[in-house]
């Protein structure tokens, strides 16, 4: 028997969905195998997992409020990913966009009614952002600078510049010690659905949001410079596309995002500017997966986000449940990444299965 | 004064030690062409493999023994699916990072809080170790210091001055030529991946059984994002790894010892990062300055056999 690997000549809907569903299916059955491995009911574990997340509207509602940072980041980077610009600082991102948007609040705020001041809020910190964001697009197109590296780097620096500031300078008076700023004043704090921590204002950003950059990387002129650099990065050079320009736009867009993300989680949940882990739970890193199970397309976030966010909130209820521990999710998000990838190449390639002694008959 | 630098400066060679480790391997992985960015997760996995190996047969060398297999093999996941299926290196890293990170902690949750009966021994280098100042800097560790020291003058001896290392590099620099020379391009890289691998679960072998004693998740504390900038910073030379290594490692030590002279941690930390920023940009600002970096010319590229 003999197994040839073929570049496919055209892929269709259906198959890459088959694909996807396949890959889907394959990590989970990936992440059964570790869980029996370690003495877990595979079973009860990914059972209670959706069931913390989807079964009950407690788990519902909190999955909506943690998809939200998820389709607003994933969006972003999905559009930086169509272009093969690996921004993987969605996570500094967040966190600029979040110190842009205390500052605003801290010292606007309490001049300003909620009407002007929370639109400011967003404003800001999506040109944190994206100023945040325009950076590695800068170095890789002047200076050469591998955006992976360079987006890596930025993710620690805003890290500890976010902690020197709650720990230092902006320390907040009334918080008895503790690394946290003030709290914003109420006209810059985001209402929320009744019983839960869902915030319409932030709901529609995010869905709005994804929607839009879903229409910019697919009918605007704008995406189709994104695309035609995302597919072959000499022929956009030579096609009369500014590379240079495209790509700090299109980073300033991811990053805004993200920015915007960090301004939710603030004025949504937080109320104050914390720690950073405290501020994000790794929602910049989460959101790589997001965009990836959407398959790149902006749009398709608001579907994997919620996915994602329910892995989020079924994670926290096997802890309690199951006695499982935080680490668990890692286990879920990686698997299901590596199984994405996997899965990619059976969209670009066939398998054909030849048996030998049909060829020789 | 001068016992207060003989302890910052012997501290520095042991938090330097596990980064050196990383960063030989993520060395030789990137020279293959193949970027690693799941050193933070190998690094944890192997920190848990050596903590229960070492807590249940009472042998430190077992469990580093079983770190080092256990890199190898989480590392060939990513060989796997960025060599063999070509797949987005970037990725699949950050992938495995999370699949490490997520197993060690299942696989350590009953030892959170353990002690170590038995950590790795030290060896006082008879007669060396008597020296004054240089004595205790040097000479005064455990055998994993000696070791990282050991395989980094062995791994920049290969590469410089062997066919082998010449191997390595061709394949990373220009693969479709070192396929004409008879050179199986994929088993080099899956070698150098697995390499990388190897050395990432020996240096989370040293966080939990020498450097530290116990396990706890976290317990890289990002060494394997420092990994990842020091590769660079090292210019990916074995020389450079041993300069940065203890020099970003002196940075960890320094970081709390200066606090009370009113020198922010936050902003110290910050160092290794923008350090490495500062390299790369200092390179890049000419064409001449970005050949000179010597880059490994592929780096993160998938190699198709035969594409011309």
């Amino acid at each position: 028997m003999q197994l040839d690997l073929l570049p496919r000549e055209r892929t269709t809907a259906s198959l890459n969905l088959l694909i996807l569903l396949g890959s889907l299916f394959a990590g989970l059955l990936a992440i059964s195998v570790v869980f029996a491995l370690n003495g877990v009911n595979p079973f009860l574990a990914i059972f209670y997992i959706f069931k913390g997340s989807f079964g009950s509207w407690y788990g519902i509602k909190e999955t909506i409020t943690k998809a939200i940072p998820l389709i607003l980041i994933g969006s972003g980077l999905a559009m930086a990913y169509k272009a093969k610009f690996w921004n993987i600082g969605a996570e500094s991102q967040l966190l600029v966009g979040a110190i842009f948007a205390t500052w605003t609040g801290l010292t606007l705020g309490p001049h300003l009614p909620a009407i002007v001041i929370v639109p400011l809020m967003f404003l800001m910190a999506f040109i944190g952002g994206a100023l945040w964001g325009m950076v590695p697009a800068v170095l890789k197109v002047k200076f050469g600078i591998n955006e992976v590296i360079s987006t890596l780097m930025l993710n620690y620096i805003a890290a500890e510049f976010v902690k020197y500031l709650v720990v230092g300078p902006w320390k907040g008076e009334t918080k008895g010690g503790y690394p946290y700023t003030d709290d914003l004043p109420a006209q810059a704090i985001l209402k929320h659905f009744p019983y839960s921590r869902i915030s319409p204002v932030l709901l529609i950003l995010a869905v709005v949001g994804a929607l839009i950059l879903g229409w910019l990387v697919y009918r605007s002129r704008f995406g189709y410079e994104i695309r035609v650099i995302g597919e072959n990065t000499h022929a956009a050079r030579y096609s009369g596309i500014n590379f240079f320009r495209t790509s700090v736009l299109l980073m300033a867009v991811s990053g805004g995002m993200a920015g915007l993300a960090g301004a939710g989680e603030l004025m949504s949940i937080h109320n104050y500017l914390s720690y950073p882990e405290s501020l994000s739970a790794g929602y910049g890193f989460t959101a790589i997966i997001v965009a990836w199970l959407a398959r790149l397309n902006p749009s398709f976030t608001i579907i994997s986000g919620l996915f994602f966010a329910g892995i989020i909130v079924g994670g926290d209820a096997i802890q309690i449940t199951m006695g499982m521990p935080a680490a668990t999710v890692n286990v879920f998000n990686g698997m299901i990444l590596v199984f994405l990838i996997m899965g990619d190449f059976f969209i670009s390639h066939r398998v054909r299965i030849r048996l030998r002694s049909a060829v020789h008959a | 004064m001068l016992d207060l630098i003989v302890s910052v400066l012997t501290r520095t060679i042991i938090a330097g030690t596990p980064l050196l480790l990383a960063t030989l391997g993520e060395i030789v992985t990137e020279r293959g062409g193949i970027i690693n960015l799941g050193i933070e997760g190998l690094m944890s996995a192997g920190a848990v493999t050596a903590f229960i190996v070492t807590f249940t047969t009472g042998n430190p060398w077992l469990g580093m023994l079983a770190a080092i297999l256990v890199g190898i093999l989480l590392s060939s996941i990513h060989g796997f699916v960025s060599i063999g299926l070509r797949a987005n290196q970037v990725v699949s890293g950050l992938a495995l990072t999370m699949l490490g990170l997520g197993i060690s902690g299942l696989w350590g949750k009953p030892y959170i809080g353990r002690l170590l009966p038995k950590r790795m021994p030290r060896l006082n280098i008879p007669g060396l170790s008597d020296m004054p100042v240089l004595g205790s800097i040097l000479f005064n560790h455990d055998w994993y210091v000696y070791l990282s020291i050991v395989v980094g003058i062995v791994i920049w001896f290969l590469l410089k001055h062997t066919r082998m290392g010449i191997t390595l590099r061709s394949v990373g620099e220009n693969p479709k030529a070192a396929e004409s020379q008879g050179i199986s391009v994929n088993r080099v890289k899956y070698f150098a991946v697995m390499t990388g691998g190897g050395l990432a679960g020996m240096a989370g072998a040293y966080l939990s059984t020498a450097y530290s004693g116990s396990w706890n998740e976290g317990i890289t504390a990002g060494r394997g994002w420092i990994v990842i900038a020091l590769t660079i910073f090292a210019l990916w030379q074995p020389g450079g790894a041993f300069l940065g290594a203890y020099l970003f490692g002196g940075i960890f030590v320094l970081q709390y010892m200066l606090q009370p002279l009113g020198i922010s941690p936050n902003l110290l930390a910050m160092l290794p990062y923008l350090s490495t920023l500062l390299v790369l940009f200092i390179y890049g600002m000419s064409k001449s300055g970005q050949r000179r970096m010597n880059a490994p010319a592929t780096l993160g590229e998938p190699y198709v056999r035969g594409e011309r």
